[in-house]
């Protein structure tokens, strides 16, 4: 984010909490501004700080990351009502693909496939049920407000409906304040494919193809590729043009992801979008040679996009693969603690985006990502291997992480063949 | 015969589901742990009633730190 304004000549303010005052985000920005306590709610998720921040620093826009409050449109809307920009989506856009219900209402209407389930919240296990019975068990509850697999449950048979009901509504209650639910078919051994969407504020609309992103832990990503292997042609169009005209039909504008799984006779059925800037951006930075962050700063500052359609290529293929603090021996449990020693391989071909740096301490109270390592090819074959030198490379230590997990996956027979899913990894397929 | 128990990862308590008195089953949460943005269940390892609960809601603890102990 900083690389990108400082290549525009703009200045930087970082804010930060009591637990990252030595934090390297806070080093790296031109000005930094205290907010808050350690706990989120105290800091970088209560709105009114982060308000007063920008006005002390005398700023133009905000943008928001990808944690947080990036998706949430009050927080979107209360950035343009202080007289800022907001370098993101319009808040309306944020506020209806926040409403996982209203999204596929619309997305329907747009002519974008959903799964097959409900249209509205189902207002009791009967409901569900009912719903259920139509598009045939196994389904997925999932939560109206969701995102991030909170408030999700598969249910295999009628009769265990009732206590997914109320589990997934208790969760999905705490975690967004509502505890509305839909029922959608659950499909086996799906792929999730995504494709990166981008908006002006003239209406013009274009993609940057696709993301691979099939291995999953909790629903969330841990490896994500570009191009997406072994995905039949007609897919890989036809998700584009979905993708594209499902934009549209929101009038987005900036940086945004349209999420879709893909079954294994290649049909595509529109999971849910992410009105942000995501995590995995650099897989399709590497592949595309373009840079997305600029762009999201241009286009908020009123300009067009600086690509048209036939100007974007997929010329190479990158990797992405993510570190966590968490234990991938314990089920992935986290582990907070303090990075002791980071070692950080470089050569052709290895992008790093870290947050850390021997010394820092990773908090209880933030998410577990420490760094992504991002490899690009000629060809995936080329990728891969530099992904494997780069992992056989990175050294962390004083807490746990994922690389062990990321070895094996990027050593497994189902990786290198291209041939993934989300279920691999309940399977057991990377165990060690 | 009382025992501990102790978190099994560094947190912030985030629910007690339970409190002295209670009878729990083996696998049940006695305190529930918030880490990193997941909550983590802090579970009876055996059936029994709880003597005391050693935490309360919003404090860190760290991994190995007893947090309660069953009759």
């Amino acid at each position: 984010m900083f690389r990108a304004c400082r290549q525009l000549g703009l200045k930087t303010v970082a804010v930060f909490s009591e637990a990252d005052r030595g934090a390297l985000h806070v080093r790296d920005a031109d000005e930094a501004v205290a907010i808050g306590g350690a706990p989120a709610r105290e800091s970088y998720l209560n709105a009114e700080r982060i308000l007063a921040a920008a006005r002390h620093a005398r700023a133009d826009a905000i943008h928001p990351g990808y944690g947080f409050l990036s998706e949430n449109w009050r927080f979107a809307d209360a950035v343009h009502r202080a007289g800022l920009e907001f370098i993101g989506p319009r808040p309306e856009a944020i506020r209806k693909m926040g409403d996982k219900i209203e999204a596929r209402r619309l997305m329907a209407a747009a002519g974008v496939p959903v799964l097959p389930g409900s249209f509205e919240p189902v207002a009791d296990v009967g409901g569900a049920e009912a719903v259920a019975r139509d598009v045939g068990f196994p389904v997925f509850l999932k939560a109206a407000a969701g995102g991030g697999g909170i408030g999700m449950a598969r249910v295999d048979k009628p009769t265990d409906l009732a206590g997914a009901f109320a589990m997934a509504t208790r969760r999905a209650q705490a975690a967004f304040g509502t505890g509305a639910l839909y029922v959608e078919r659950y499909l086996e051994r799906p792929r999730h494919v995504e494709i990166q969407v981008f908006g002006d504020s003239s209406g013009q609309i274009v993609h940057l193809y696709e993301r691979e992103c099939s291995i999953q832990r909790r629903h969330q990503k841990l490896v994500e590729e570009s191009p997406a292997p072994n995905l039949p042609p007609p897919s890989k169009t036809g998700l584009a043009t979905a993708a594209v005209a499902g934009a549209r039909a929101i009038g987005y504008t900036n940086a945004g992801t349209m999420e879709f799984l893909v079954d294994e006779g290649g049909g595509f059925y529109f999971l849910e979008m992410n009105t942000r800037l995501q995590v995995e951006h650099p897989v399709t930075e590497e592949v595309t040679g373009l840079d997305l962050v600029v762009a999201q700063l241009r286009v908020a500052s009123g300009e067009p996009l600086p690509w048209s359609q036939s100007e974007i290529v997929q010329r190479r293929v990158a990797i992405e693969c993510r570190v966590y603090a968490e234990d991938p021996s314990k089920g992935f449990l986290p582990s907070p603690g303090t990075v002791q020693r980071l070692d950080l391989p470089s050569g052709e071909g290895i992008r790093i985006e870290s947050g850390v740096e021997a010394g820092s301490t990773v908090s209880v109270h933030y998410d577990s990502l420490l760094l992504k390592l991002i490899t690009h090819g000629a060809t995936r074959q080329e990728a891969l291997e530099r992904m494997v030198d780069a992992l056989d490379r990175c050294v962390v230590e004083g807490l746990r992480t994922t690389i062990p997990f990321l070895r094996r996956v990027v050593a497994s027979d189902e990786f290198k063949a291209g041939r993934v899913h989300t279920q691999l990894l309940e399977q057991g397929a990377f165990n060690a | 015969m009382p025992e501990e128990i102790k978190a099994h990862i560094t947190g912030v308590v985030f629910q007690l589901p339970t409190k002295p008195g209670d009878r729990v089953a083996a696998g049940d949460a006695v305190i529930v742990l918030e880490s990193m943005k997941m909550e983590i269940p802090v579970e009876a390892p055996r059936a029994g009633a709880v003597k005391e609960i050693r935490v309360r809601e919003g404090q860190t603890v760290q991994e190995g730190d007893v947090v309660a102990v069953l009759e």
